[in-house]
C-alpha cells in the first residue's frame, strides 16, 4: 500500500464493499453516461450495500432495480454501452453470470472485433465470489478462467479496499468490457483509501510482501491466505515475495517474471478448480517467459477438481487454505536450507 | 394494400419499391457470388421479406437505430448503409464495413444508426433495449430502437427476458417479428401453439400488432405508429410481419424440406411484384419507369460488386487489430 499517503491522524480506512461504493458515486457524479442494472442494488443499495446511496443520488434512470433476470439486464449493459453509455451491471452472485454468458462471451466481448473497431463496449459486469459462506455449490464458484479464456474481455479479481476502489474506476472509464469479480468474505474487510481522487490502472502487478526466497502469486481472497502464510514462514526464515496481479487479463507477467528471476521459485494461488484453471495459466506464462530462471517446478495451490459443498468442514478441504499455501512453498523450496531465522 | 389516401407521395413510394429492389438484387447477387465462391461462410438471403425491412424503416428518422440478425442485408440496405461496403464485407475485403472481420452476419455501422446483425438468433433483443433505455432517459436524446428478429427468436429466453424488461423500463422500442413460417425445416407450428406471436404481447402489457409483411405501405404505417408510441415514453410495441423467405434458409444450406406448392403460393404474393403492381394501378406509374426502377437497382448492385473486388484482402497481421479498444495498458507487447 505505498501508494497511500501516510497522515497524522493515518490513513482514512474503509471497508472493501465501501471503497467500491465510493468508486460508483464518484464516477457517476464525474460522467453522467454512467448507469447501473441489477437485482435489489436501488432502494435495498444491493444486498451487500455496494450500490448503496445511488438511487437517490442519481434517479431511477440511472439505477435501475431490475426484475430477476440476468441475461436480460447483461444485454441491457452491452446495448447502453453500444450507444456511448457506460453500464455497471451488477450480478447479486457472480455465479449467475452462467445465465449471462451469451451476451457476456458472444456479444460484450466481440462485438468490437466483428465490427472491425467500428464499435466499442464500455461495459461492467461484476458482482460477488460467495465462497468460504456456506451457499454451496451454485453460490460459491469462482469463474475467473472462463473469461480470461475469451479474448476481447477484461478480468479483475481486487484484494484490498484500495485496490477495489481505483480498480473499479478504471474498469467503468475503460473502453473495453470488463468482468469484475469481488470476493464475498473481503467486502468487510477495512484498509486504508485515501481521500483524494486516484486510479489503479489495468494490468500493473502490486507486490504486496518483498522477499527472496519464493514468488507466491495470489489475488483476492488467496491474497491474504498468502501473506498469512508468508508472515508464518518469516519466522522461520523464509522470505516469501508476495505478488497480487490485481488484473487477471492482461496479466503483468513482467513483474511475476522479474520477481521470479530473483527467486527462481513460484507458487500460484488460486480459488478457482484446477482443471484448465488460472494458476495454470500463470505458471504456463512464466514458463514462456522465465523458464531459464526456474529452479522448482512450479507448484498450484487451488480448490480441488468439485463442486463446493455445503457443510463448513468439506467446504474448507475444497478452498485453498494457508496450511495449504504453506505447504506448496516447503514443495519448491525442498532441498534448500534457509539461512537465518 | 393500405388506403393510397394515407399514403407518402410519389417520389416516397417509388424510393420504397427501389429499396426492395436493392434488397433483392442484392441477395440474388450475392448467392451467385457464393456459387462463384467469391463470398465463404454462408449467406441468408432475405428474399421475399423485402417489405418489412423497408417498410418499418421508411418509418425511422436519421436518429433512430436497429439491431439485426443473421438474415440481416434487408435491414442495412433499408436503414441506408452503403451497398459498396456491405458488398465488400460480405466478400471478405479491407474496404467493408468491418475491414473483412465480420462477414454476411456482422456488419455494423452506428453512422447509419446500424447497431450490428448479430448471428446469435434472439442475442440482440435486449441489447436493443438497453440501447433504447441510454439513448432516451440516460442520454436525453428522441431516438426509438427497432429489434429485428424471426419467429424462431421469439421461443429464446431471451425474448421473454427482453420483453419484460422493455416494458418495465418503458423502453422506445419496437420489436418486429419476422415471422416467415419455417426455420431451416421446421415450421413455426411445430415450435409454438399459438397461432401469432403478436398475442404474447399483452403478457408483457404492451401491444401486439399482426401485419402482413408482403406489403410495404401495411409494414409503414404499423410501424409508424408503433415508432410515435415509443417516442411519446409509451413504451414498447411487438409487430409481428407475416411473411415467407421465397430462396432457401442459406446459401450453404442445399435442402429445402418446405412444400414446392407453398412457395409457389407465396411466390404469387411476392412483395415486389405486388407492390409495383399497385404503382401502376392506384399510383399511375409507368411500366418503363418500374422497369427503371430495378434496373438502377441492378446497376447499383453491379457497382457494389466491382467495388468489392477492387478492395484489397486484408493482410496477415490486421487479424490482431480491433480485439481491443485503445486504453492505457494496450501499449506493444502488453496484450495479453
Amino acid at each position: 500500500m505505498r501508494e497511500v499517503p501516510e497522515t497524522a491522524a493515518g490513513p482514512r480506512e474503509l471497508t472493501l464493499a465501501e471503497a467500491l461504493n465510493e468508486a460508483l458515486h464518484e464516477e457517476m457524479a464525474r460522467d453522467p453516461g454512467v448507469f447501473v442494472i441489477g437485482e435489489d442494488i436501488g432502494e435495498l443499495g444491493g444486498l451487500f450495500q455496494v450500490t448503496a446511496g445511488l438511487l437517490e443520488r442519481f434517479g431511477p434512470a440511472r439505477v435501475i432495480d431490475s426484475p430477476i433476470s440476468e441475461a436480460g439486464i447483461a444485454g441491457v449493459g452491452v446495448g447502453g454501452a453500444l450507444v456511448g453509455c457506460r453500464p455497471v451491471v451488477e450480478l447479486q452472485i457472480s455465479d449467475f453470470i452462467t445465465l449471462t454468458m451469451d451476451q457476456v462471451v458472444n456479444h460484450a466481448a466481440k462485438w468490437r472485433y466483428m465490427s472491425g473497431g467500428r464499435v466499442s463496449v464500455p461495459f461492467v459486469i461484476r458482482g460477488p465470489v460467495t465462497s468460504g459462506t456456506g451457499l454451496a455449490a451454485q453460490h460459491g464458484q469462482t469463474l475467473e478462467a472462463w473469461f480470461v479464456h475469451v479474448p476481447g474481455l477484461i478480468v479483475i479479481m481486487p484484494s484490498t479496499p484500495y485496490d477495489a476502489k481505483g480498480l473499479l474506476k478504471s474498469a467503468i472509464r475503460e473502453d473495453n468490457p470488463v468482468v469484475l469479480l469481488e470476493k464475498r468474505l473481503l467486502y468487510g474487510r477495512r484498509g486504508p483509501v485515501p481521500e483524494e481522487e486516484y486510479l489503479v490502472p489495468i494490468g500493473v502487478a502490486d507486490v504486496k510482501r518483498e522477499g527472496r526466497d519464493v514468488t507466491v502469486v495470489a489475488y483476492a481472497q488467496g491474497l491474504h491466505l498468502a501473506l498469512q502464510a508468508a508472515r508464518q514462514l518469516a519466522r522461520e526464515g523464509i522470505e516469501v515475495e508476495v505478488i497480487d496481479p490485481r488484473t487477471l487479463k492482461p496479466l503483468d507477467v513482467d513483474a511475476i517474471a522479474e520477481s521470479v528471476r530473483k527467486t527462481g521459485r513460484l507458487v500460484v494461488v488460486s480459488e478457482g478448480a484446477r482443471a484448465g484453471g488460472y494458476a495454470s495459466e500463470v505458471v504456463a506464462r512464466v514458463v514462456d517467459e522465465a523458464w531459464d530462471a526456474l529452479q522448482a517446478a512450479p507448484v498450484r495451490v487451488t480448490a480441488n477438481d468439485t463442486p463446493i459443498p455445503y457443510a463448513a468442514g468439506l467446504e474448507r478441504e475444497v478452498l485453498p487454505q494457508a496450511e495449504d499455501i504453506i505447504a506448496g512453498i516447503a514443495a519448491v523450496m525442498q532441498g534448500v536450507s534457509v539461512e537465518g531465522g | 394494400m393500405a388506403d393510397p389516401a394515407v399514403s407518402p407521395d410519389l417520389a416516397a413510394l417509388e424510393e420504397l419499391l427501389l429499396q426492395m429492389w436493392r434488397i433483392r438484387a442484392f441477395e440474388l447477387r450475392a448467392m451467385e457470388l457464393f456459387e462463384e465462391k467469391l463470398i465463404r461462410g454462408s449467406v441468408h438471403p432475405y428474399v421475399g421479406m423485402e417489405a418489412i425491412a423497408v417498410g418499418v424503416c421508411s418509418a425511422l428518422g436519421p436518429g433512430d437505430y436497429i439491431t439485426s440478425t443473421h438474415r440481416g442485408h434487408g435491414h442495412c440496405i433499408a436503414k441506408g448503409l452503403e451497398l459498396r461496403l456491405m458488398m465488400a464485407e460480405i466478400m471478405g475485403r479491407r474496404g467493408g464495413y468491418c475491414r473483412g472481420k465480420g462477414g454476411s452476419m456482422h456488419i455494423t455501422a452506428m453512422e447509419h444508426g446500424m447497431l450490428g446483425a448479430d448471428a446469435v438468433v434472439g442475442g440482440s433483443l435486449a441489447i436493443a433495449v438497453g440501447a433504447a433505455h441510454g439513448l432516451s432517459r440516460v442520454q436525453g436524446r428522441d431516438s426509438v430502437v427497432v429489434a429485428f428478429f424471426g419467429d424462431g427468436a421469439a421461443n429464446q429466453g431471451l425474448f421473454h427476458e427482453a420483453a419484460n424488461l422493455a416494458a418495465v423500463l418503458s423502453a422506445p422500442v419496437v420489436f418486429v417479428c419476422e415471422n416467415n413460417q419455417w426455420a431451416i425445416s421446421t415450421p413455426v407450428a411445430a415450435a409454438t401453439r399459438i397461432e401469432n406471436i403478436a398475442d404474447r404481447a399483452p403478457g408483457y402489457g404492451f401491444p401486439g400488432v399482426v401485419a402482413d409483411g408482403n406489403d410495404v405501405l401495411d409494414m409503414r404505417r404499423v410501424a409508424g405508429e408503433a415508432v410515435a408510441r415509443a417516442r411519446a415514453g409509451e413504451g414498447p410495441t411487438l409487430i409481428e410481419a407475416k411473411s415467407f423467405r421465397i430462396t432457401p434458409h442459406s446459401a450453404a444450406t442445399k435442402t429445402d424440406l418446405r412444400p414446392p406448392e407453398l412457395l409457389d403460393e407465396w411466390r404469387r404474393r411476392d412483395p415486389i411484384l405486388r407492390f409495383s403492381r399497385y404503382l401502376a394501378d392506384e399510383a399511375g406509374v409507368e411500366p418503363a419507369r418500374l422497369d427503371e426502377l430495378e434496373a438502377q437497382a441492378r446497376r447499383e448492385i453491379e457497382e457494389a460488386v466491382e467495388f468489392a473486388l477492387a478492395s484489397p484482402r486484408p493482410e496477415p497481421g490486421e487479424e490482431i487489430e480491433d480485439v481491443y479498444a485503445p486504453s492505457t495498458w494496450t501499449t506493444p507487447g502488453r496484450l495479453a
